[in-house]
């Protein structure tokens, strides 16, 4: 998958992150998920689907989540992964104030 | 000695989903493998599937954290597991290709290298038939994803040696797996409870009585399975599930282990569970 085809539906503000991470959870878990909820705890997410949300992560916003980024903790709610969105944006220079559009 | 890791060298014979994942647990653990398979093209998957289940065994905080990785070499010669201090074989569940691996491993290793079957369903004793030293081979059947599940099941042939089963204890224990020791049957514990449970349960969606959801529901909330047979089923691989349940059914003719149509169906039409996207569920991409 290409980042031109991917930046054009996942925008980089905050709110766009965490909307588009509602809306992806929301139908690969056929369930309302809010910002907020714990993903595992709750026992809504398994250990093989928190891998999918690496690489959907990685894959929608050009950002490589390796090292001490990678774990558990960064993917626990919606909340924390948009944190690790744009801090991961950040460090790779593509931070909050980029559209997200691909010029 | 649990932290002895650099004393192993691990053939791995069989690059499918159960060859990747061990081989994932034990570089995770700082030992090094040869992983032999029939062809570049499948070991070259197989590199970069490792490399992504490392990762996950990362984010699951499965690995421990002060070892080095071990090196992983990829073969097709099965020359490569020549000096192994122990191979495991992870072919397909057909009794006619593990017997083919396991005769050539046991005519080129040395002759103490312990030997050890991930099978599934196939006796032990049955498999020894094949090697040269009946009393080196073991069978410990890991689970899926053998790097997050500490459990094995140990399976002990009617000639496996007790140094055998130490040395496989002394591996389990370098790779962090507890292993809990049987005598040798068909399907062993775990399969004999498990395989027809599972085909019972695509029976009961091929009957119309309810959904996979639902089933899988049901065991999970009333009985505390985690993650309900079917969906079980799919990470197993509907494929080796059916060359298991044959297995089961040839040795023990028991009506409860032959494959179900529902099964059979997904087979043919090539959608295998998780690692083809789609079983008895939708997985989206695959990523694993």
């Amino acid at each position: 998958m290409t980042t031109e085809q991917t930046f054009g539906f996942a925008p980089a503000s905050t709110d766009a992150i965490t909307d588009a991470l509602v809306s992806f959870l929301t139908q690969r878990l056929k369930t309302e998920v809010a910002p907020d909820q714990e993903l595992f705890k709750s026992g809504l997410v398994s250990s093989m689907f928190a891998m999918e949300l690496v690489v959907h992560l990685e894959a929608s916003y050009d950002i490589a989540i390796i090292g001490p980024e990678l774990k558990l903790d960064n993917f626990r709610t919606i909340r924390a992964m948009t944190s690790l969105v744009e801090r991961l944006r950040e460090v790779e220079g593509l931070g909050a104030e980029g559209t997200g559009e691909d010029g | 000695m649990a932290n002895d890791y650099a004393a192993h060298r691990l053939a791995i014979v069989g690059a499918g989903v159960m060859g990747t994942n061990i081989a994932t647990l034990a570089v995770g653990h700082g030992v090094p493998v040869v992983l032999v398979d029939l062809s570049d093209d499948v070991l070259s998957l197989a590199r970069a599937a490792i490399a992504q289940k490392l990762r996950h065994a990362q984010l699951m905080g499965a690995l421990p954290p002060d070892r080095p990785r071990g090196e992983l070499v990829t073969s097709v010669s099965l020359g490569d597991a020549a000096d192994a201090t122990a191979v495991i074989e992870a072919v397909v569940e057909v009794p006619e290709t593990k017997a083919k691996v396991l005769a050539e491993i046991s005519a080129l290793v040395r002759p103490g290298t312990t030997l050890i079957s991930n099978t599934s369903c196939i006796p032990v004793d049955e498999l020894a038939t094949w090697v040269t030293h009946a009393d080196k081979l073991a069978g410990v059947h890991f689970m899926n994803p053998p790097y997050l599940i500490k459990m094995v099941e140990v399976i002990r042939g009617a000639r496996t040696s007790d140094a055998t089963l130490e040395s496989v204890s002394s591996l389990l224990a370098v790779l962090g797996r507890d292993g809990l020791v049987i005598e040798d049957s068909a399907g062993f514990v775990i399969n004999r409870l498990l395989h027809p449970l599972i085909n019972s349960a695509a029976m009961l969606v091929q009957e119309g009585i309810a959904s996979a959801e639902v089933v899988d529901g049901l065991l999970e909330g009333c009985l505390g399975h985690p993650t309900g047979p079917l969906r079980t089923a799919d990470l197993i691989g509907l494929d080796n599930l059916v060359d298991s349940l044959n297995v089961l059914y040839e040795r023990r003719e028991d009506e409860s282990c032959r494959p179900c149509e529902l099964l059979l169906s997904k087979v043919r039409a090539g959608d295998l569970g998780q690692k083809t996207g789609r079983g008895f569920y939708s997985y989206g991409k695959v990523v694993l």
